[in-house]
């Protein structure tokens, strides 16, 4: 990119990132398919700020007093529900769009702090399933890979009806990831495009849904939670119908949520940001007086012990990362950068994870690209990432005085700017006035 | 073994049926069937188990070995995601017949509603009267045979998937084309009719397939999408 010369005044409209794509538009014409989560600035976590303790409130001694971190996911109707130790768990990635490498170091990374992993689309991987202790199977449209045999061996089952990238879209895994095994387990020919149905194929609402739950209990024997995850868009409803559907748990994706191969237009076009779905599922929850007790899992853009904090403050019970996650493993790490460069990209700017040639080993089949992924390693940065997400939020909450995570409470919470005040439900920062809410 | 749905529970049949022994095949008879959904879903041993009366939805849902006979009717989603075995639906069947299915064989004596065998995966269907609308779509592989009619956009998008049709065709769905029957396919189609015990001849059938012009995203077909 040229240096600004002085008098050269950039359109705000018409910025040089928009003449790119236009002519790269013209030049291709198709859109623009990228992996990685929207890269727009939109109202987020980073809007809220925490009311330590002074006098009003009590603080707790850091490095001495007890927070817990514990969850329990899926009481309301399973007979063993999923008890982790710390509230951040890994998203549903699939193998096809991840190695076999990157799964294997999720689940030993997860493993280790004593929280779960999830699939994907793929299906369920052997090596998947021997190194998650704890492991989400997701039930997706597509059904690649959906067998009875696997969906036993899960210790969640998760019917996915949106994702947060993509809510009403479907997915597509470039016939260039397409390898043998790829191919094998999603019962489709090497090298060709494997499309991501938008919807389930054998039911056409929430009351079909009910059903479909049903049945699923029925085949596990009514063991295992089933947890029912949602882009977020209309998500006061959804959830509401979530529940009635019978759902135990309820996994909330925000826009800012990743994805493996989607539309430009739609990562930053579609859905509502993670941090203005929260308040709409809490208050559906409450409503049904079912807050707590089908358990509310959120992700979309979660980085830091702060997002996680405040996700739980608002009233989520766990949190999921996905990106975040690729990212501790070593996606769009700088030792790859001269790599990046060579296909076109460069370290922290890398998205082009359907094309299979991810330098890092992470979102590709290739054997060679994948080798540089060391599992053991890999794990092991996931899981010191994830032990300071928990200690990060531990150390917010104990500064509001809360003996476990979940004591997290909006009130805990303001508001930077009218926009996060009225989407949070918040009361902007200095003042009582919760826009839409309150007259102050 | 005999179960009674008007004394008994889905739960409690269900629970008996997945207790069962997988290295004999065990008979068993559920009476009462009236509508009830999620009837023997699930199964992973060689049983045989006959329904007497009309089934709800997902009936025989991810079969695995088990014989089911419904003498009756079959509600949505009738065997979906069956990985082997055999679902008897000795009625009609709804939507989303088989949807998914890896294996196995599903015959429906009456007709099939729309979406039968959506998204196949290696399942072979005999439908003995009619489909649907948008049967097989995003078939990818397996055997959909359909003695009767099809309903519109018959194989929309299917990958590899086998469709043989006795009667009229309302429309082929995109990328779906008719496609010359050699002698592999009345091989393929005369084992299928003789598996679901009909006497149809099999030179009367027409075999549809894959194009393969939607197999990579090409800017070319954006139109066909």
């Amino acid at each position: 990119m040229t240096m600004k010369q002085p008098g050269l005044i950039e359109s705000a409209t018409f910025s040089r990132d928009v003449i790119h794509e236009i002519q790269r538009a013209a030049e291709t014409g198709i859109y623009d398919i990228r992996g990685f989560g929207a890269k727009r600035k939109v109202p987020h976590f980073d809007d809220l700020l925490f009311l330590g303790a002074s006098m009003s409130r009590y603080p707790l001694e850091g490095y001495r007093e007890k927070c817990g971190t514990d969850v329990t996911l899926g009481t309301r109707f399973a007979k063993n529900p999923i008890k982790l130790d710390i509230p951040v768990t890994i998203a549903g990635m699939s193998f096809g769009a991840l190695s076999a490498n990157a799964k294997e170091s999720l689940g030993r990374g997860a493993n280790m702090v004593g929280t779960s992993t999830t699939t994907g689309d793929g299906g369920m991987t052997p090596e998947e399933r021997q190194t998650s202790k704890t492991l989400v199977y997701q039930y997706l449209p597509s059904r690649y890979g959906m067998n009875p045999d696997d969906l036993r061996k899960a210790d969640a089952i998760e019917v996915v009806l949106g994702q947060g990238a993509k809510p009403g879209g479907g997915g597509m895994l470039l016939g260039q990831k397409i390898t043998d095994r790829v191919a094998q387990m999603r019962n489709l020919p090497k090298g060709i495009d494997q499309r991501s149905a938008c919807r389930h194929p054998d039911w056409t609402g929430p009351d079909d849904l009910a059903i479909k739950i049903q049945e699923l209990r029925e085949i596990t024997d009514w063991q295992v939670p089933i947890y029912i995850k949602v882009g977020a868009t209309r998500t006061y409803y959804d959830v509401k119908l979530a529940v009635k559907a019978g759902a135990d748990v309820i996994v909330l994706d925000g826009m800012q949520g990743g994805t493996a191969a989607t539309q430009d237009v739609f990562i930053e076009h579609v859905g509502i940001p993670t941090m203005a779905a929260i308040p709409q599922a809490v208050r559906a929850l409450q409503e049904m007086d079912m807050h707590r007790k089908v358990q509310l899992i959120v992700s979309g853009g979660i980085r830091s012990g702060a997002d996680v904090a405040k996700a739980m403050a608002l009233g989520a019970d766990a949190v999921a990362i996905g990106t975040a996650a690729l990212v501790a493993l070593g996606c769009n790490h700088p030792k790859w950068d001269a790599e990046y460069q060579k296909i076109g990209s460069a370290a922290g700017f890398y998205d082009d994870y359907h094309e299979g040639k991810c330098p890092a080993g992470i979102s590709t089949q290739d054997t060679e690209l994948a080798a540089r992924l060391n599992p053991e390693e890999a794990g092991k940065r996931l899981a010191n990432y994830l032990q300071v997400l928990t200690m990060e939020a531990q150390t917010l909450a104990r500064a509001c005085g809360k003996s476990h995570l979940h004591n997290l409470e909006p009130e805990d919470l303001v508001a930077l700017n009218v926009e996060a005040a009225a989407m949070a439900g918040v009361p902007l920062a200095g003042t009582g006035w919760i826009p839409g809410k309150s007259n102050y | 073994m005999e179960f009674d749905l008007k004394t008994q529970t889905v739960r409690e049949v269900n629970q008996a049926l997945h207790d069962l022994p997988k290295d004999k095949a065990s008979e068993v008879v559920v009476n009462g069937i009236s509508g009830d959904h999620n009837l023997a879903v699930g199964m992973d041993q060689p049983a045989k188990i006959t329904l007497n009366g009309h089934a709800g939805y997902y009936c025989a849902g991810m079969n695995k070995e088990a014989e089911i006979i419904v003498n009756g009717n079959a509600g949505q989603g009738v065997a979906e995601n069956m990985m082997s075995g055999k679902v008897h639906v000795k009625g009609n069947a709804s939507q989303s017949a088989a949807a998914t299915a890896h294996g196995g064989l599903l015959v429906v004596d009456g007709d099939a509603a729309a979406r039968c065998g959506i998204s196949m995966k290696g399942v072979n269907i005999v439908v003995k009267g009619s489909v649907g609308h948008m049967s097989a779509f995003m078939g990818q592989s397996g055997c959909l045979v359909v003695c009767g009619d099809a309903g519109e956009a018959l194989g929309d998008s299917l990958y590899e998937a086998h469709l043989y049709v006795k009667g009229k065709v309302e429309s082929l769905g995109a990328d779906c084309i008719q496609k010359e029957m050699r002698p592999e396919h009345i091989e393929e189609l005369s084992a299928l009719l003789k598996e679901a015990g009909s006497d149809e001849d099999p030179y009367s059938f027409t075999r549809y397939g894959s194009a393969r012009q939607l197999y990579t995203f090409k800017v070319d077909n954006a139109s066909a999408y």
